[in-house]
C-alpha cells in the first residue's frame, strides 16, 4: 500500500487518542454501527462521530450508510507499514541490547578474575 | 519503475544496566566495544567497521547474511557529550539499495543500581522495502505496539 508521509501523521494523530483506540480495538473485532461503537463509551453521541471523523479521515476505518445505520469498519492496510517499520527497528533493538548487555556483564565478570 | 513513497515513525526503547553510564557509553565509544554488541547477530558476518567517535565523525558498518544480503550502515555523528547523551543520523542500504534514513538519540541516565539507556529513533522509511515475516501480527497486536509506542513518545 501507498503511505504519503501526511497520512502517516494522520494515522498516528488518530492513534493518539484512548477512546479512538478502543474504538479501533471494538472494530478489530469486527463491524459495527455508529450507535455500537458509542455504546460503551462515556461520551455523548457527537463526540463519538467527531472521532470516528478523524478515523474515517486518516483511513484507518471506512464507513459506510445502509439504510438509515451507518456501519463501521476497520482498514488494517493502513497500519502496515508503520508497524512493519516500527516492528523492524524495535525487534532490531532489542537483540542490540540485550547482547549489550551480555558484553557488559562479561566484561563485569572479567574484572572480578582480575587479582 | 520503482514505486517513490517514504513512512515516517518514531519508537522508544529503554533498558537498564546494572554496570556505571561510563561502561555503557564506552561500549559506544570504541570500535572494540561497539563491534561486542552492534551487528546483525546469527548468520551475520561484519566485513568492515570504521568508527570515528567525535562530533562530526562517521561510523560505518557492512555485513553480510547468510542468505548474500549486504547490510550497509553509514552513521554521522551530530552530538557527543561523554557518558550522557549520543545523537546520530544514518542511513541503512540492503545490497545497495537505500532502505531508510533515521536519527537516533541514545542517553546515559545514572541509576541506583548502574545505568538507565534511553533510545529513541525517528526514521524515513522509503519505497516500500518489504520485510518478510512482519507482516503477521494481528491487528489487535499492532494497535497495542502503535498505542505503546505512541505513549513512551508522548511521555
Amino acid at each position: 500500500m501507498r503511505a504519503e508521509p501526511a497520512a502517516l501523521d494522520r494515522v498516528f494523530h488518530a492513534l493518539a487518542d484512548p477512546a479512538r483506540r478502543s474504538m479501533l480495538e471494538r472494530l478489530s473485532r469486527g463491524p459495527a454501527s455508529v450507535s455500537e461503537l458509542a455504546q460503551p463509551l462515556a461520551m455523548s453521541l457527537p463526540a463519538v462521530v467527531q472521532h470516528l471523523a478523524v478515523l474515517e479521515e486518516s483511513g484507518l476505518v471506512s464507513t459506510e450508510k445502509r439504510g438509515r445505520v451507518r456501519t463501521c469498519q476497520i482498514e488494517a492496510g493502513s497500519l502496515q507499514r508503520a508497524e512493519q517499520w516500527i516492528n523492524e527497528r524495535r525487534t532490531q533493538w532489542e537483540r542490540r541490547l540485550d547482547r549489550l548487555g551480555d558484553y557488559l556483564a562479561r566484561q563485569t565478570k572479567q574484572e572480578g578474575k582480575k587479582p | 519503475m520503482t514505486e517513490r513513497n517514504v513512512t515516517h515513525g518514531t519508537f522508544s526503547l529503554e533498558r537498564a544496566y546494572p554496570v556505571p553510564p561510563e561502561q555503557v557509553f564506552a561500549a559506544f565509544a570504541t570500535v572494540e566495544g561497539k563491534a561486542a554488541w552492534f551487528e546483525g547477530g546469527e548468520g551475520y558476518t561484519t566485513v568492515e567497521r570504521t568508527l570515528d567517535f567525535r562530533e562530526g565523525g562517521r561510523e560505518r558498518v557492512v555485513g553480510r547474511w547468510a542468505d548474500g544480503t549486504v547490510s550497509q550502515f553509514d552513521a554521522s555523528y551530530y552530538d557527543v557529550i561523554p557518558n550522557e547523551r549520543i545523537v546520530y543520523a544514518y542511513e541503512m542500504r540492503l545490497s545497495r539499495t537505500k532502505i531508510s534514513v533515521s536519527l537516533a538519540t541514545i542517553e546515559f541516565k545514572a541509576a541506583e543500581q548502574g545505568t538507565r539507556l534511553l533510545l529513541t529513533e525517528s526514521g524515513a522509511f522509503l519505497d516500500g522495502y518489504d520485510d518478510a515475516g512482519s507482516r503477521e501480527e494481528g491487528t489487535n497486536k499492532l494497535l497495542d505496539q502503535l498505542g505503546e509506542s505512541l505513549a513512551r513518545v508522548a511521555a
